[in-house]
């Protein structure tokens, strides 16, 4: 008999742009542990940010055991008895272990100051508890490997007796072996009464763990029940299965020779042994989950990672960039996946962001010449159909959507052979999606090749000639795109889930 | 082919005139203070209304001044340069040092502005090559600069600088207009260009702003501020040259302080002390102010060390006035 601890109804929060959730709900029982799975951008981390108390849910009610609350701040979400072991996990390296179990509530002596041997006392007991009196509490925290901080970071959620505790990823950067002792511990954590939302994108961790799944897409809760009762296939059907009819204006255009040759691409530590090839008037489309080093590859070909081998070869021609600029000059350019800190510059007006990397075609010896700026913005902010009042208006006050038009406008005005898109739709309306879509056909149309890494089922199948998977910074397979291959395929060969699975 | 959507629309390049814009910006309302000021001087002291005396209230501040307009790019990049008055007295030093070498004025100018332009490629090369903040290094090389000269110099002073060479800090180009004055209205229309006309300066502005978007856009932000450094140190040695043809010698003490006055008077002109925003009209303007200012204070008899709690004074409410006026603003319209 499980009691129901927490229940979210109805909540939903939108940021300029964007609806990140949409009347969504949740429970969360007493001795249960929760499965929260979804796509990247599914919602999944608002939904934490907004229980921890960081963000204010626009509309819905929160209630635990039955009785409606607030959680204005994170210290009210904290008192309430919910706390956050994250991917990173939020502690203060520079403290030692007892300081970050009792920050904000240490045992106090008479005079109100800290009674140290007394915290020091009671941390050793928690730590014994967990399983983890190998630990030190008088070592900083930063001497401790990641597996440690997520056993300090659960000392604490006990030392405040949280009820609710929420794992964000916490096994993203963990070993077989330390996974397996988190997954005891949350078993401890369950036997003790508390409600636990555990959120991760690895299907064999959820089925091993959980009880019980609520799935989220686009916002919204689209599915939630016993984990038993249901199979894999539908909980990834449940995460793929929206609307992939929706309209993507993919043109057939004959793909010429390569443009584009990678061979051997390594970095130490992010990816291994990249190689592929882009033609002319292709879209290549990159696929993986969060962490598989997509975005690493692509910032390479910008000269924003360096790398320890392999070449880049454009036109025939071996390149090096050190630099973005040296990238945009060979004719490779990167719509960033941060917009708002990599790809616009929020306080400055739409012109001279777009103008920015084409000032030396703009200017006469070095001196602006502010009409040819606002002439070459006004020509490729039309082709992207921007909405804005005015071209000086500051970019920061646009929509997401129309502040990625910008990006691609100021690459496009630079001419490139190569434009790499990095989820290039994430967190934009659907109008602006449309445009971002319709104009990567007629950039290919142009002769342009495109590589667009997105982790949107619809978008990666819909738009892309090829699909590369990456895993775990390598690539796993390059699929053609030939109608045939399936969504389901697709997330199984990225999660290493094999394809003969119940 | 699909079509091209038909609500494409044109959009205006501006909604409000650059007229407007500058006529409703921090430097009109800055020329309005310098204006009061100007009158207030006026019946303060009966001395204040002569061409000589205003002449000489020019000296009060354009050496600083020059090191303003360099500075205020600096600062508008989200950088700063603490060691400007430590590299007055390196360069000054150095200029007395081959002095006793016999080299004659042009060599000694040369050697001043030269010794600054190291000095600020020097801080330059710690800041972009070792990625270390700016402030922490110019504090270090404040002290680091004029350290050298008090090893060099000691407790004494290099005096017996060429009659020739008097004439950069004392000379006059026309009747009373000096030739330091005329050096910095040449200067400030340079760094206009600068700063407002040119390339670079837009990399200037988008730097302060962003730097990652920066440099995600192609701008070679390490390189733009690298030349940054070493301009505000070549302007440290103008002034450098300046100072001791006005003073005739150099004391290690040279230029005490005058971080504080520079750094006041960039950002009283308008210049966002975090970077991305300001303008050089603002900081000419403001160079006038404090010029006015202090000399009006001189004429009143006030001691120096008033004038400097007035400075700090000074540049506390300017930086404050601003968050105060953006927190009254929220709380008026909720």
């Amino acid at each position: 008999m499980s009691q129901l601890k927490l229940s979210l109804s109805g909540i939903s929060k939108s940021f300029p742009g964007v609806i990140a959730l949409n009347q969504v709900s949740l429970e969360l029982h007493s001795g249960q542990v929760t499965a929260l799975i979804g796509e990247n951008g599914a919602g999944k981390s608002t939904l934490v940010k907004v229980l921890t108390g960081i963000y204010q849910p626009d509309s819905g009610s929160i209630s635990i055991d039955n009785e409606l609350v607030e959680l204005p701040t994170p210290h009210s979400a904290f008192e309430k008895g919910i706390t956050a072991i994250h991917q990173e996990t939020v502690l203060f390296d520079e403290l030692s272990v007892a300081e970050n179990i009792f920050l904000g509530h240490a045992p106090r002596t008479r005079f109100r100051t800290i009674d140290w041997r007394k915290m020091h006392a009671k941390a050793r007991v928690l730590l014994h508890d967990i399983g983890a009196a190998h630990i030190n509490s008088e070592l900083p925290l930063k001497e401790l490997g990641i597996a440690n901080k997520h056993l300090v970071a659960v000392a604490r959620a006990m030392s405040i007796e949280a009820e609710i505790v929420i794992l964000d990823e916490p096994t993203a950067s963990l070993s077989h072996k330390e996974i397996e002792d988190l997954f005891d511990l949350i078993r401890l954590l369950k036997k003790e009464g508390k409600a636990i939302l555990f959120i991760s994108h690895k299907f064999d961790e959820i089925y091993q763990i959980a009880d019980r799944f609520s799935v989220f897409r686009d916002g919204e809760m689209v599915g939630e029940g016993e984990l038993k009762n249901t199979s894999q296939q539908d909980i990834v059907r449940l995460m793929v299965g929206r609307s992939v009819d929706q309209i993507f204006p993919k043109r057939k255009i004959a793909i010429g020779p390569p443009v584009l040759a990678v061979a051997n691409l390594s970095h130490p530590t992010e990816f291994d042994d990249i190689s592929f090839e882009l033609g002319k008037g292709e879209i290549l489309g990159f696929y993986g989950l969060v962490g598989a080093g997509r975005s690493e590859v692509m910032q390479a070909l910008f000269g924003i990672t360096r790398t320890a081998s392999g070449t880049i070869t454009l036109d025939g021609t071996a390149i090096k960039p050190k630099s973005p600029a040296d990238a945009i000059k060979a004719g490779i350019v990167y719509v960033p996946e941060e917009r708002g800190k990599q790809g616009v510059v929020m306080d400055l007006p739409v012109f001279q962001n777009v103008s920015l990397p084409s000032l030396h075609k703009t200017s006469k010896n070095g001196f602006l010449v502010l009409a040819r700026e606002f002439a070459l913005t006004r020509k490729y902010t039309r082709r992207m159909d921007l909405r804005a009042s005015s071209l000086s208006q500051n970019t920061g006050t646009l929509s997401g959507g129309n502040q990625q038009k910008i990006v691609i406008a100021k690459w496009l005005a630079t001419q490139p052979r190569v434009i790499i898109l990095d989820e290039p739709t994430k967190g934009i309306d659907i109008g602006s999606k449309a445009a971002v879509h319709e104009f990567m056909g007629d950039l290919v149309d142009q002769g342009l090749s495109v590589i667009m890494v997105s982790s949107e089922l619809p978008e990666i199948l819909g738009m892309s000639d090829r699909i590369v998977v990456m895993r775990d910074g390598k690539i796993v397979v390059i699929h053609k795109n030939d109608g045939t291959l399936s969504a389901e395929t697709l997330v199984k060969t990225a999660a290493n889930i094999s394809l003969d699975a119940a | 082919m699909t079509e091209l959507p038909s609500k494409s629309r044109n959009i205006p390049d501006r909604l409000v005139s650059p007229i407007k814009t500058a006529l409703f910006s921090w430097p009109t309302l800055l020329l309005a203070v310098a204006i009061f000021i100007f009158i207030l001087n006026s019946f303060a002291s009966p001395y204040f209304l002569s061409a000589w005396s205003l002449s000489d209230a020019t000296f009060n501040f354009t050496e600083k001044a020059l090191i303003a307009l360099a500075m205020a790019l600096l600062i508008v990049s989200g950088e700063i340069d603490l060691s400007v008055a430590g590299i007055i007295a390196l360069a000054s030093t150095i200029m007395g040092l081959a002095l006793q070498f016999g080299v004659d004025t042009p060599g000694l100018v040369v050697i001043g502005i030269l010794t600054g332009l190291v000095c600020g490629a020097f801080n330059g090369a710690l800041v972009t090559g070792l990625g270390l903040p700016s402030i922490v290094v110019t504090i270090g090389t404040m002290s680091l600069f004029r350290g050298i000269s008090f090893i060099i110099l000691g407790d004494q002073a290099f005096k017996g600088y060429p009659e020739s060479f008097a004439f950069f800090g004392q000379g006059y180009v026309w009747w009373v207009i000096s030739f330091e004055f005329v050096l910095f209205l040449l200067s400030a229309a340079i760094f206009y260009v600068l700063l407002h006309r040119t390339n670079f300066g837009r990399h200037i502005f988008v730097i302060g702003n962003n730097p990652v978007a920066a440099r995600f856009s192609g701008v070679r932000v390490e390189r733009v501020k690298f030349v940054l450094f070493c301009l505000t140190g070549l302007m440290a040695g103008v002034a450098a040259v300046l100072l001791t043809s006005r003073l005739g010698s150099t004391r290690p003490s040279i230029a005490t302080g005058w971080e504080l006055g520079i750094i006041t008077m960039v950002v009283l002109g308008g210049v966002n002390i975090l970077g991305g925003t300001g303008s050089i009209q603002g900081v000419v303007i403001a160079a006038f102010v404090m010029g006015l200012v202090t000399f009006g204070l001189g004429l009143l008899n006030v001691p120096g060390i008033v004038m400097s709690i007035f400075i700090g004074a000074l540049l506390i409410g300017v930086i404050a006035l601003p968050i105060l006026l953006t927190r009254l603003h929220d709380r008026v319209s909720r």
